[in-house]
């Protein structure tokens, strides 16, 4: 791999998810050199796996489709999956990076036919349904996967089932000698937008995620409810029931001193869109439970919140949670607290419960540039020599609005970086 | 004369928050309350409560002081710790309890015949004496406070135990003559009566 287009003109952004590429394709699209570095084998991130995103409720293909255009069309534009950043020296307008490039065993001449998925047997938990269903271990990522390349898993590599999937490839793609790359890079500035994860349910004991069944976390519940999901959009649980009466339950993780101390801010709204999941499945007979500290639905989306009251499907209780038991006979889990309105103590059973669980930085507990600035969240605020910028919800948690808002500003603010770097180097 | 109740009253007409985080012992945490309702939900003895502690919190922010002080809400913590440890702000909300639970005993306007109450104040004035706890005494002293006849039926109930504790050298018949204390029994007086000025001045009790 050729290092050599990369001067300390170009400008490396970290993350391909909404806001990665967003960042990217500003700055290309302003003529800038840019990298764009992915550690998946696909860009889209944590959008690609929303069923449908709030406020329009339109399925992510929407905003995905648009980038992938532009960014296919930008001779500007240099995308690496499967690359993580290993090492960031130097400063502002003068960077080296390293970064690690790990093997796909599938080269640049896949056609993506699909023939060495069918030729495997063996099976790896999906990635793109967290687990909850197993699919190929030779596969595409999802549907809207960019690059529409297959991956080998590694776990076949070397063994009879990843031969199988290289005799059936027609195109000789499939590469099963492929090493782990490492390659030093110059770049003038760098745009984290490495984005977020789910804060771990199983460590909010009193609520038994990984204990109690039918207890699960927004994320899995998003992917419940897509039609390529791993119960084909209904809303099954693992007993086979399907659930029709759903509870939702706000701030699991958020806004306490004992996990995540930040609200994540995009919860509320989710719950909200995901009570539309529960009446598209289950019409009328359908029931959500939302129940909550105060709704904050962000910014301009009140009206949401506010059509989501009219619904009569939609029960609100002023309450958190204090803890789930489960019952044996019915399967269901059992919620305990005491509402707020009232301060009556409830025990109330529903066939499934999701936890809106926070948000917290993809970076939390990964080795940064020393001179990279957090936030007390471990949210990037920038770096302390101004040539580093996080973007989207590595800054902060965003929804994918105010993420592209906030990959753009990151963009900007580079492109300013690699305009006084080229400054003084003409001078 | 006037009471402390009184004197209380007069100085935070409006506002019984400000006397609350004056006045009792952590609380200056009762505004940080968001009312989520954990700790109340977490409560092992929450169906025991009038008021669990959230709405306690709720109660003293809208100023219902005799509804508060005169409660026996907070006299039912058991010290569990359970709300402490789940709350998402991090109140210290056992220690706020027992914070206004002493409070209300102070002023002299806590529930007549709380069984906590009693014997606190039991346990306390036998500890007082000799700086160390006669548990003979003090059993006595249980047994005896719904008057004689009960007191007796107590005791002829509790007379396999208390051989029993005899038997194994936990309890002392010859406690019942004054008992063991601590060496320095002037110190002992000396510091306590030191210990009680300081909490009066804190607690708006000094003269
Ligand atoms: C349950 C739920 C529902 C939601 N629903 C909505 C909705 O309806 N509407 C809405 O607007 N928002 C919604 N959101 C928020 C939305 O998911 C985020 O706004 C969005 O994902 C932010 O995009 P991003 O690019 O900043 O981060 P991400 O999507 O997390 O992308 C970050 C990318 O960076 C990559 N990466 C991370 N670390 C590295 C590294 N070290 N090196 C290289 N690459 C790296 C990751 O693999 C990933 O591809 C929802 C969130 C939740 C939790």
């Amino acid at each position: 791999m050729s290092a050599s287009i990369a001067t300390s003109q170009t400008i490396l952004v970290v993350g391909g998810g909404i806001s990665g590429m967003t960042a990217a394709l500003e700055a290309a699209e302003c003529g800038k050199q840019v990298i764009l570095a992915e550690k998946l084998p696909t860009l889209g991130g944590r959008t690609a796996l929303l069923y449908r995103y709030f406020p329009k409720m339109c399925h992510p293909t929407c905003g995905l489709e648009i980038n992938l255009k532009r960014l296919k069309g930008n001779p500007k534009l240099r995308v690496m999956t499967m690359t993580e950043v290993a090492a960031v020296s130097g400063s502002r307008g003068d960077y080296t990076v390293t970064l690690k490039v790990k093997p796909r065993y599938v080269t640049e001449a896949c056609t993506a036919c699909g023939d060495c998925g069918n030729a495997v047997s063996a099976e790896i938990p999906n990635p793109a349904n967290y687990g909850l269903d197993r699919i190929k271990a030779a596969y595409l990522p999802h549907g809207m996967a960019y690059p529409q390349r297959y991956v080998i898993d590694p776990t076949i590599v070397g063994t009879p089932e990843g031969e199988k999937a290289k005799a059936a490839c027609k195109a000789g793609a499939v590469d099963l000698a492929m090493q782990e790359e490492t390659v030093e890079l110059k770049v003038g500035s760098v745009v984290w937008a490495t984005g977020w994860r789910p804060y771990d349910a199983a460590k909010i004991q009193p609520y038994g995620y990984g204990r109690i069944p039918n207890v699960v976390t927004s994320l899995e519940f998003e992917r419940m409810a897509d039609p390529h999901g791993p119960t084909s959009g209904r809303l099954l649980r693992a007993d086979g029931k399907e659930a029709k009466n759903v509870a939702f339950i706000q701030c699991a993780g958020s806004r306490d001193e004992n996990h995540l101390r930040h609200c994540s801010r995009i919860c509320c709204m989710a719950s909200l869109k995901q009570t539309h999941y529960v009446r598209e499945a289950c019409g009328e007979e359908g029931k959500s439970t939302i129940y909550y500290i105060d709704i904050r639905a962000i910014d301009r989306f009140e009206d949401f919140y506010q059509s989501v009251q009219n619904d009569p499907t939609v029960t609100f209780v002023k309450s958190k949670v204090a803890r789930i038991a489960f019952n044996e006979q019915t399967g269901n889990p059992v919620l305990h607290g005491v509402d707020t309105e009232g301060y009556k103590r409830y025990a109330t059973e529903h066939d499934l419960v999701v936890l809106a669980v926070g948000m917290e930085p993809e970076v939390t507990g990964v080795k940064l540039p020393e001179d990279i600035v957090l936030d007390s969240s471990n949210f990037i605020e920038g770096s302390k020599s101004g040539g580093m910028f996080g973007a989207g919800s590595a800054a902060s948690p965003l929804d994918v609005n105010r993420s592209v808002q906030s990959a753009t500003a990151a963009s900007l603010k580079a492109i300013q970086v690699i305009h006084k770097t080229a400054s003084t180097e003409a001078a | 004369m006037t009471t402390a109740n009184q004197t209380a009253i007069a100085k935070y007409k409006n506002s019984f928050l400000k006397e609350v985080e004056a006045n009792v012992e952590e609380g200056h945490w009762v505004r940080m309350c968001m009312q989520c309702g954990v700790c109340a939900g977490s409560c092992p003895l929450g169906n025991a409560w009038a008021h669990p502690p959230q709405e306690l919190f709720m109660m003293i922010r809208a100023g219902k002081r005799e509804e508060v002080l005169a409660s026996d809400s907070m006299w039912m913590c058991t010290s569990c710790y359970n709300c402490i440890v789940r709350c998402p702000r991090k109140l210290p909300i056992t220690h706020i309890m027992h914070g206004l639970a002493n409070y209300a005993h102070r002023l002299g306007i806590a529930p007549k015949g709380q069984p906590t109450r009693e014997t606190a104040t039991l346990f306390w004035n036998n500890l007082i004496k000799k700086g160390r706890v006669n548990e003979l005494t003090f059993s006595l002293a249980l047994y005896f406070k719904d008057g004689f006849v009960q007191g007796i039926k107590n005791a002829l109930n509790m007379q396999a135990v208390g051989l029993g504790l005899v038997k194994a050298r936990r309890l002392n018949p010859m406690e019942i003559l004054g008992g063991h204390g601590v060496k320095d029994q002037a110190g002992f007086k000396a510091m306590i009566e030191k210990a009680r000025q300081i909490e009066d001045r804190k607690k708006g009790f000094a003269k």
